[in-house]
């Protein structure tokens, strides 16, 4: 295998299988530092698992992840986000009992350990973050507020603060505009392309509008495996792609 | 189950406890002594309530196994006073243990003729045992039905093995204390019990105070957050391993307190502290009360157990049914208990079916007003 030492992240020969059905097959791909990657591909083409075996929510049957040039595989989930991977989940997950504010203090606080929460206020740096983020997200007026009672696109935002309060070195975010309208989900995309640069941004969806106006390189899924790279007019000429994702132009 | 976070109002909070604190303190002069020492065994109660709503009202870990440290603390406070007053008997050492051959005090024991350790003991081995049960429990990422499953058999695992041992502990007949003697008098006698009772009303508040410090921060967020979303809480880079520890832990020993405070009161500390429905009926106190409301549990301990032995005495043997029938309405029209039912729209609704008409709310603020109607469209 050709290992880029760039690489943030690489996955090397990734399969997973339940129980004898192969949700990702062989799969190789690696991420530069810094830069934004789109991930589509149609129903079932192992989008969600992908991210699943890089938090360790699911251990790789066969292969290595590497992170920062550490393995990932085998390492709990909590160890892992500590390492700098942040995941934003698919329908948004934020603690819906929990108040804007509260909520961000959770993904913002550091160390995370029982002691030192128990223990000790909240830094003031922290709280600050928490203010830079809020604003970011234009929750500022709600921050005591309970996360439950948000508008879906509000909890989506909130997630995806929660992520950067993180500060991890790879984000991972899982269809971030499902449900967004569309002034929306352009202000999601310019935040995404803002953050890419000094962070390293994976996002999975199916809006393929969304993805173009990433203007990022594109990775396409397709049984487990990746089945294309390039920028957006390359994936779409491309007929292997055409053939099982985008329909061709007489359908 | 769904839960919802119910944070009762501070002028609530305080209105409560006001009238808990006056009842307390006026008590002793207009109760009988009788029922002055059901009260304070009943108050005992509200100590391990306390620890269920951590564990399970913030937490979402329902045990079904509280006995299990409730009764350690029972054992620890009984024998500690067994062997203080043990000189008269043969060997020095409690009498039971002559009734089975038993010559010397079993080495475990032997810490427990200092009262300081027996203190620490009480609280201290049950929050450890909880604190060892917990971390295998949820290291292996065992939760929901089978965690109370869990409990449950564990229960009964000390249940059994309680009862069996003649030797160490007096099996099945547990250890009296109303006739051993602390400080030169009687545990049974008046002037000791209304000592006790002080005690544990000083107790129960400090253990209220304790539990709400435990949960007000961000600790206690991060225990919501677990209830309500475990996995999430581990994305974002916390173990939840070790929270889950702590509050069973703390759980354990709050209950060990509690089991205590009840033995001295009631007189005799036995296995039967470890049966099944007793373990249930401590979940059924906080459901009654409020899951999640801290002084839901206190009430609900008290007031269950207080109406217990009133129906039992008026009408026998039909109490289990009024208790199953409480628990029966509290799950289908209280599922947050009493107090979230009064802290919650509750009475505002009843009211308006009795035809009062409901306030025009001038909450929110205008400002998260113009906030929400983006929202609306």
């Amino acid at each position: 295998m050709n290992i880029n030492t760039q690489a943030l992240l690489s996955l090397e020969n990734i399969t997973v299988s339940f129980e004898g059905f192969l949700a990702l097959n062989d799969l190789n791909l690696s991420l530069n530092k810094g830069e934004l990657r789109a991930v589509i591909g149609p129903n079932g083409a192992g989008k969600t698992t992908f991210l699943d075996v890089i938090t360790g929510k699911v251990k790789p049957t066969k292969g290595e992840v590497l992170f920062k040039g550490k393995s990932l595989v085998g390492r709990k989930e909590h160890k892992i986000a500590r390492l700098g991977v942040g995941r934003k989940f698919q329908s948004p997950r934020v603690f819906e009992n929990l108040t804007v504010k509260e909520n961000l203090e959770i993904s913002v606080c550091t160390p995370k350990s029982p002691l030192n929460l128990i223990n000790k206020k909240i830094k003031n740096e922290q709280l600050d973050e928490i203010e830079k983020l809020m604003k970011i997200i234009n929750l500022s007026k709600k921050m005591h507020i309970k996360a439950g009672a948000l508008s879906h696109g509000q909890k989506q935002w909130l997630e995806i603060a929660m992520l950067l309060g993180q500060k991890p070195d790879l984000m991972l975010v899982d269809e971030p505009v499902a449900g967004l309208t569309d002034e929306e989900t352009d202000l999601t995309a310019d935040l995404l392309k803002t953050l890419s640069g000094e962070n390293t941004v994976v996002v999975i969806d199916h809006d393929m509008e969304f993805i173009r106006r990433l203007e990022s390189n594109v990775s396409v899924l397709n049984q487990g495996t990746v089945l294309c790279e390039g920028t957006m007019d390359t994936i779409q000429n491309d007929k292997k792609v055409i053939d099982v994702y985008l329909g061709r132009p007489e359908d | 189950m769904e839960f919802k976070n119910l944070k009762l109002s501070k002028k609530t909070t305080l209105v409560i406890w006001v009238i808990i604190i006056a009842f307390i303190i006026a008590a002793p002069s207009i109760l009988p002594v009788f029922r002055l020492n059901l009260l304070g065994r009943y108050l005992s109660l509200a100590i391990v309530a306390l620890g269920v709503d951590l564990i399970w009202g913030f937490t979402g870990l329902l045990s079904l196994g509280q006995g299990i440290f409730f009764a350690l603390g029972g054992y620890c406070a009984a024998m500690y006073l067994q062997i203080t007053s043990s000189s008269e008997f043969p060997n020095n050492i409690p009498e039971f243990f002559g009734l089975y051959g038993v010559d010397n005090l079993p080495f475990f024991w032997e810490p427990f003729r200092s009262p300081i350790f027996s203190l620490f003991a009480i609280w201290v081995i049950p929050a450890l045992v909880a604190g060892m049960l917990g971390f295998l429990v949820f290291r292996n990422r065992i939760k929901g039905v089978y965690f109370s499953i869990l409990t449950q058999a564990a229960l009964l695992v000390f249940f059994n093995f309680f009862n069996g041992q003649q030797k160490l502990i007096n099996g099945t007949n547990g250890l009296k204390t109303d006739v051993t003697q602390l400080f030169g008098q009687m545990v049974g006698s008046e002037s000791i019990q209304k000592m006790f009772f002080w005690l544990t009303a000083v107790l129960v508040i400090a253990a209220w105070f304790f539990s709400k410090w435990v949960v007000k921060g961000r600790f206690g967020n991060i225990l919501i957050g677990i209830r309500d979303d475990e996995p999430r809480v581990r994305f974002t880079g916390y173990n939840p391993v070790f929270f889950k520890t702590i509050i069973f832990s703390i759980a354990g020993g709050l209950a060990g307190i509690s089991g205590a405070l009840y033995t001295v009161q009631s007189g005799i500390v036995s296995p039967q502290f470890m049966t099944v429905p007793f373990s249930i009926e401590m979940v059924i106190w906080v459901a009654v009360g409020g899951r999640g409301t801290l002084l839901g549990a206190i009430l609900g301990a008290v007031f269950i157990n207080y109406a217990k032995s009133l129906v039992s005495e008026a009408l026998p043997a039909s109490w289990m049914f009024i208790q199953g029938g409480l628990f029966i309405l509290v799950v289908t029209a209280l599922p947050e208990g009493v107090l979230g039912w009064v802290q919650g729209e509750g009475p505002r609704n009843l009211l308006q079916r009795f035809g009062v008409k409901r306030k025009i709310e001038t909450y929110p603020s205008l400002e998260v007003k113009n906030d929400t109607e983006g929202l609306k469209k």
